[in-house]
C-alpha cells in the first residue's frame, strides 16, 4: 500500500528554491494525517552538500540522485530520476513547487506513472488520510476542490503560499544515494542566461509594486522602481501596458501573465480588469492607488488611496526612506 | 514537415464566470468562447514553420460543439486541416485523460513537431503538453519564447524564474508556447470564407479505439466541488490629503497588516 509523501526539491546552480522548502514543510505538516514518511528527492551534479541542508525541514529521509548526466536540466533525465525515486519509496503523493521546471517535469512523470496531477494548489482539505487539493481556477472566480481515485497522485504547490518550517536544532536524517541511469536524453538545457530587468522574481517576491495605464508612459517606470528598491519589491505590470509595449511580458501579472501571492501587492494606476485580478487577488494585503474613485481595484483592495499614482508613489518612497533612515 | 497543433476552446478571459448547478464545472451559458490565448502562439509558430520549411499543418481539439468554432478559427488563420475529437464520454476530461485522447489521435500521424499552448486559460493546469510528449515518446521544450529548427535539430529558449534557458534537441518533438514567441496573425476575410467551406474531420471514442476508457467512473481525479472564492474582507479608502494618506498607509502596513 502506497503511503507517505515524496517531495521533489528543485535546485539550480547550487541553489535550492525556497518554494521547494515550502512544499517540504507542508509535507511535514500533512504527514501525520496522510501516514507514512516524508522523503525529499534532490537531483543534480555534486549536490550532496546541498542535500545536507534539507534535514532541518524534517524529512524522514533524503534521496540524492547525483551524476554528470544531471548537471544540466533535461526533462527526460530528471523524469528518469524522479520515476526511480517514486519506485524506491512508493509514495501516495508527490509534491513539488509549481515552478516552470515543475510545469515541464511533473506532468511528464505523471503520464509515465499513469497517475493524476493537480497543479498550483493553494490549500488542502483533509478527508481521513486523503488530501483534497484546492486551487483557484477561471480568473480566480472559482475555487476547485479535487479528489483522487488513484494509489499515486501528484500535486504542485503555488510558491509563496505555504510557510517554511525550519528547525533551529540540529536535526539528522538518513541521506541516501539513489543510482539512476538518465536513459535516452533527446533534449537538454545547454545554457542559462539570467534575465535582465527583474532583480526579484515575481512569483517568489514577498512584495510587488505593479504599474498600469495610470503611470502614463514607460518613462515613468523609474518612479515605481524607486519604491521597489526601497521595499525590496519586484516590479509588476498590467496586460494593458505590456501590450502597449511599455515593458516586457516577464513583468505581466494576470491571467495571461504570472499568478502571484505576495504578502503585499501595491497596484499603481491599475483599474482592476478581471484578468489582472485573477493574477493577484490571493495576495495577503492589496494596496490600490488610482485617481478614479470608482475603479474596480478598490473593491479588492485592503487599503485604497484615491490619487494620481505619479504623485503618491514618490511620497511613499520618501516616507519609507525617512523611516528606514530612522531605523 | 508535418506539424500538429492542439487547441482548446475556453471562456473569454474577460468573461464573468458562474458555477454550474452540479458544482462540478462552470456554466457556459452565454459565455463567449475563444481559442485559448496561448494556443494562438502555437498556431502562429506552426504556420511560420510551414512557410519556411514547407509541409502541412493539422489542428486538433478535444471538446464538444464549442470546439468547432475554435477549429474554424485555426483554419481561417491558415492551418490546412482540422480534427475535432468529440464524444459524450470526453465531457469534462481531466488533463491526463485529455492527453491520452490527443495522443490516440496524433500518434500515427507521422508528425515532426507538435505545438500546444503552454496552458489552457481557465483550467490553468500546464499539464497536457508534457503529458502528451511522454505519451507520444517525444522530447519536449515547454513554455518557449523562441524556436529555431535546422534539419532535425531544434534550439528553443524557455522562460524560467529569473532566467532564460536554452534547450537543444532533436525532432520529432513537442513544444508548448508562451506569450512573446511570436505575433499571432488575425484571420483574413478570405481565410474566414475558405474555412467555412472546409470539412472538419470528427473522431469519437470508438474511432480512436478508446471507447469506455474515459467514463467518469474511470477517472483518476475528479472535481469534488467548485465554489466561489472567499470574499476579501471589505477594504477601506484612506482619508485626508495625499501626505496624510501616505502616512496613514505606512502606519497601517506596519502595525495593522504587518507586511513591511
Amino acid at each position: 500500500m502506497a503511503e507517505g509523501i515524496l517531495v521533489f526539491i528543485e535546485q539550480r546552480q547550487g541553489q535550492i528554491r525556497k518554494a521547494s522548502l515550502e512544499a517540504l514543510s507542508e509535507a511535514y505538516r500533512r504527514i501525520s494525517s496522510v501516514g507514512g514518511n516524508v522523503t525529499a528527492l534532490i537531483i543534480g551534479k555534486d549536490v550532496k552538500g546541498l542535500a545536507g541542508n534539507l534535514p532541518k525541514y524534517h524529512p524522514h529521509k533524503v534521496l540524492v540522485v547525483d551524476g554528470g548526466d544531471f548537471e544540466n536540466y533535461s526533462t527526460e533525465g530528471y523524469a528518469s530520476a524522479l520515476t526511480a525515486g517514486i519506485k524506491s519509496v512508493s509514495p501516495k503523493y508527490v509534491f513539488a513547487a509549481n515552478t516552470n521546471m515543475a510545469k515541464d517535469l511533473i506532468p511528464r512523470v505523471a503520464a509515465r506513472t499513469d497517475a493524476p496531477c493537480v497543479s498550483d494548489v493553494t490549500e488542502f482539505e483533509a478527508d481521513g488520510n486523503n488530501l483534497l487539493p484546492k486551487r483557484p481556477q477561471y480568473s480566480g472566480k472559482t475555487y476547485t476542490v479535487f479528489e483522487f481515485n488513484s494509489p499515486l497522485a501528484f500535486m504542485t504547490l503555488r510558491p509563496n503560499v505555504f510557510a517554511v518550517q525550519e528547525s533551529s536544532n540540529n536535526v539528522n536524517c538518513p541521506i541516501e544515494d539513489l543510482q539512476v541511469s538518465a536513459g535516452d536524453i533527446r533534449a537538454k538545457v545547454v545554457e542559462t542566461h539570467a534575465a535582465t530587468g527583474n532583480k526579484i522574481e515575481l512569483s517568489e517576491a514577498s512584495i510587488i509594486v505593479s504599474g498600469g495605464r495610470g503611470i502614463k508612459g514607460p518613462e515613468n517606470w523609474p518612479v515605481l522602481q524607486s519604491l521597489c528598491d526601497e521595499l525590496g519589491a519586484a516590479l509588476g505590470a498590467s496586460r494593458a501596458v505590456v501590450d502597449a509595449g511599455w515593458i516586457d511580458h516577464q513583468h505581466q501579472v494576470g491571467q495571461t501573465g504570472k499568478t502571484v501571492s505576495p504578502q503585499l501587492y501595491i497596484a499603481c494606476g491599475i483599474s482592476g480588469a478581471i484578468q489582472h485580478l485573477a493574477g493577484m487577488n490571493s495576495s495577503k494585503v492589496i494596496v490600490a492607488i488610482n485617481n478614479n474613485p470608482d475603479a474596480e481595484i478598490f473593491k479588492h483592495a485592503t487599503y485604497g488611496i484615491v490619487g494620481d499614482c505619479l504623485e503618491v508613489v514618490p511620497k511613499l518612497t520618501d516616507e519609507l526612506k525617512k523611516m528606514h533612515a530612522n531605523g | 514537415m508535418k506539424i500538429a497543433v492542439c487547441v482548446k476552446a475556453v471562456p473569454d478571459t474577460d468573461a464573468k464566470i458562474a458555477i454550474a448547478g452540479d458544482k462540478k464545472g462552470i456554466d457556459f451559458n452565454g459565455v463567449r468562447i475563444i481559442t485559448s490565448p496561448y494556443d494562438e502562439f502555437a498556431i502562429e509558430e506552426a504556420l511560420k514553420l510551414k512557410e519556411k520549411h514547407g509541409g502541412e499543418t493539422t489542428v486538433f481539439s478535444v471538446g464538444g460543439a464549442e470546439a468547432t468554432d475554435v477549429l474554424r478559427d485555426s483554419l481561417a488563420r491558415g492551418i490546412d486541416s482540422a480534427v475535432h475529437i468529440n464524444d459524450d464520454e470526453f465531457a469534462g476530461l481531466d488533463p491526463l485523460s485529455t492527453a491520452k485522447v490527443l495522443a490516440a489521435a496524433i500518434k500515427d500521424g507521422g508528425f515532426d513537431a507538435v505545438f500546444c499552448g503552454q496552458q489552457g486559460v481557465g483550467g490553468d493546469n500546464n499539464q497536457v503538453p508534457a503529458m502528451l510528449a511522454e505519451l507520444l515518446n517525444m522530447p519536449q521544450a515547454t513554455i518557449i519564447l523562441k524556436l529555431e529548427i535546422d534539419g532535425n535539430k531544434f534550439k528553443a529558449e524557455r522562460e524560467i524564474e529569473g532566467a532564460h534557458e536554452f534547450v537543444e534537441g532533436t525532432l520529432p518533438a513537442l513544444f508548448s508556447t508562451q506569450k512573446g514567441l511570436n505575433e499571432p496573425r488575425y484571420p483574413s476575410i478570405k481565410g474566414v470564407m475558405a474555412a467555412r467551406r472546409k470539412e472538419i474531420a470528427v473522431k469519437n471514442a470508438e474511432a480512436l479505439g478508446v471507447k469506455g476508457q474515459f467514463n467518469v467512473d474511470n477517472r483518476k481525479v475528479k472535481v469534488k466541488e467548485m465554489a466561489l472564492p472567499k470574499e476579501r474582507p471589505v477594504g477601506r479608502k484612506l482619508d485626508g490629503d495625499v501626505d496624510a494618506q501616505v502616512k496613514t498607509l505606512l502606519d497601517l502596513l506596519r502595525t495593522e497588516a504587518r507586511v513591511i
